[in-house]
């Protein structure tokens, strides 16, 4: 190609345009969540100046780990327990959901994941408000537990507590289940897009069955969808405030009221930060597994 | 086993569209509900006098027009400063680029309580007062991320060979930016402002640390669980649900024939 002077014009301005562009955002995401971010490691070493205020000195206070672990390692436990739980149960219903709108749902597709995503514009704390008339000791859910004489089996298995629904785990589970939902659904159903229906067609004609169609095709297509909402559904449920704290009751916090709790009430910084990087330890661990195996990229967007 | 498959299909979706609907539905009906006491929680009777006065409960309008203030300024700035991203990270191969895609994507792999803690601390270091500007800072931040990344999808399957073409047929480059990139793009700006809206207007954990004493709607909901729940919050949650509603159907892309992509 030959090179004339307006295209070397134009290689020059290319060197600075994109950084010009990037730059406004680059300040935002550095000055705003990167340095701050990072500015948690030495707030976590340090030891508060004062009991009523957030201002601290740093002091290489290493054992603000040790006592942030052994004070509410059964809180974060409890977190990755009810993240764990609410995302296998959401699975169970979110795999075959995303198949049925994938491969039967035709033209209604775009409708049907309309419908799915529907749900997430209304605030989750309204949702919240919603589970608890549901819910509660005069709710509608409790009443049919009641008239089909199932209260001694559920108290027997834990899901109920003193014949409640509200506070207890059953309840948390419930609705961060109904919240993540809407995530498992999309990313399945974006695999599930990718997959070519002829791949199927090509399996029937070899005699694959059914289950053997699902086996050897969509299964192993449908992973990397698989992987992305698992890792988005775990990190929101993980780290929740709304749930535990509005359906669970003083007994089911989980590790983001105990920060909260930490920072806006009892003004302890730096274990509030320790334990801010533990949750961020753990589920970057996760993170790292899933760039192993697929990358960012995969990641769908709502 | 395809009869048995099927019928599971079918009871698994509907389950999983009753455990969506389920608190939606409760919402929408107790909008119609006459409560006895501050709690609009336990159903009473039927009445249309919360629709008739849906700015009865004059704190929680106030919040409710705080969130839609906020909401707008931070999807505003959250698409301008993403959208300028995804153009430079979309045309060019720049050095770094990895790096900065990654530093866009990783905010979406933290917990919200996370980036809470430390925005706070970053505030609090800068003495700089909890109020609508740490709101404003904060909520364009996380909507930051999901701006660009919908627009470098968006511009991925965009032909750069089009404004080229522009070009080539006289156009400086900026007015073909305005005549071709700019229209092409607007269902993606349309659609980054929507979803940064929306987390924006339903953001809890970080405006719980950021808000100092302004209201925003979740705040104020938050706060109604111990003082009052009037039915004005559901008629007001359902009025948004019908807006939200027509707008997804807007912003949703046309799909002809089969709807694969």
């Amino acid at each position: 190609m030959l090179a004339s002077p307006k295209a070397e014009g134009h290689r020059r301005a290319r060197r600075w345009w994109p950084w010009a562009l990037l730059a406004p955002g680059l300040v935002w995401l550095i000055g705003l969540y990167l340095l701050p971010l990072l500015a948690l490691v030495p707030l976590s070493l340090s030891e508060p100046v004062s009991r009523f205020g957030l201002d601290t000195v740093f002091r290489w206070r290493l054992a603000n780990y040790g006592e942030v672990l052994g004070a509410y390692g059964p809180v974060l436990l409890r977190s990755f327990g009810f993240a764990l739980v609410s995302t296998g149960l959401g699975l169970l219903l979110a795999y075959p959901l995303a198949y049925g709108i994938r491969f039967r749902g035709g033209r209604w597709q775009p409708l049907l994941i309309g419908l799915v995503v529907l749900p997430s514009l209304t605030s989750y704390l309204v949702r919240a408000i919603g589970w608890t008339s549901l819910l509660g000791d005069n709710g509608p859910v409790l009443g049919l537990i009641t008239a089909l004489g199932l209260t001694d089996l559920g108290n027997g298995l834990g899901l109920l507590r003193d014949g409640r629904l509200l506070n207890t785990p059953t309840a948390v589970v419930l609705g961060l289940t109904s919240n993540q939902l809407p995530f498992l659904v999309l990313p399945l159903v974006v695999a599930m897009q990718r997959i070519d229906r002829r791949l199927l067609e090509a399996a029937a004609d070899l005699h694959a069955g059914g289950l053997r169609r699902f086996r050897l095709v969509v299964w192993p297509l449908s992973r990397p969808g698989l992987a992305s909402a698992l890792l988005l559904s775990l990190i929101p449920a993980a780290g929740d405030v709304v749930n535990p704290l509005f359906l669970g009751g003083p007994n089911e916090r989980m590790v983001g009221n105990t920060i909260e709790n930490l920072l806006l009430v009892q003004l302890q910084a730096p274990r509030a930060a320790a334990l801010a990087l533990v949750l961020m330890a753990l589920i970057s661990l996760a993170v790292v597994l899933q760039l192993r195996t697929g990358g960012l990229d995969d990641l769908a967007l709502p | 086993m395809n009869r048995i498959g099927g019928w599971l299909l079918g009871l698994a979706s509907v389950l999983a569209f009753a455990l969506l609907y389920a608190p939606i539905v409760v919402m929408v009906l107790f909008s119609f509900n006459a409560p006895r006491g501050r709690f609009n929680l336990v159903w009473q009777g039927f009445t249309l006098a919360n629709w008739r006065q849906p700015l009865a409960d004059a704190a929680l309008t106030q919040a409710f027009l705080a969130s839609l203030a906020l909401a707008l300024a931070a999807a505003v700035l959250a698409v301008l400063l993403g959208g300028l991203m995804a153009l430079a990270l979309g045309r060019v191969r720049l050095r770094g680029g990895r790096a900065i895609a990654l530093l866009l994507a990783l905010p979406l792999t933290n917990p919200e309580i996370v980036l809470a803690t430390a925005l706070l601390n970053l505030f609090v270091d800068l003495n700089l007062p909890r109020g609508p500007l740490t709101l404003l800072l904060s909520h364009s931040l996380f909507c930051l991320s999901y701006a660009a990344l919908t627009l470098k999808a968006r511009l991925a399957g965009f032909d750069p060979s089009l404004e080229l073409a522009a070009q080539d047929l006289g156009a400086p480059p900026l007015a073909a930016f305005r005549r071709v990139t700019l229209p092409l793009l607007a269902p993606g700006l349309l659609a980054a402002g929507l979803l940064s809206f929306s987390l924006s207007f339903d953001d809890y954990v970080i405006s719980s640390f950021t808000a100092g004493e302004t209201v925003t709607l979740p705040l104020y909901l938050a706060g109604a669980f111990q003082r009052e729940i009037s039915p004005q919050i559901q008629v007001l949650s359902t009025l948004v649900l019908l807006v939200s509603g027509v707008l997804l159907i807007l912003a949703t892309p046309r799909s002809s024939g089969s709807g694969r992509r």
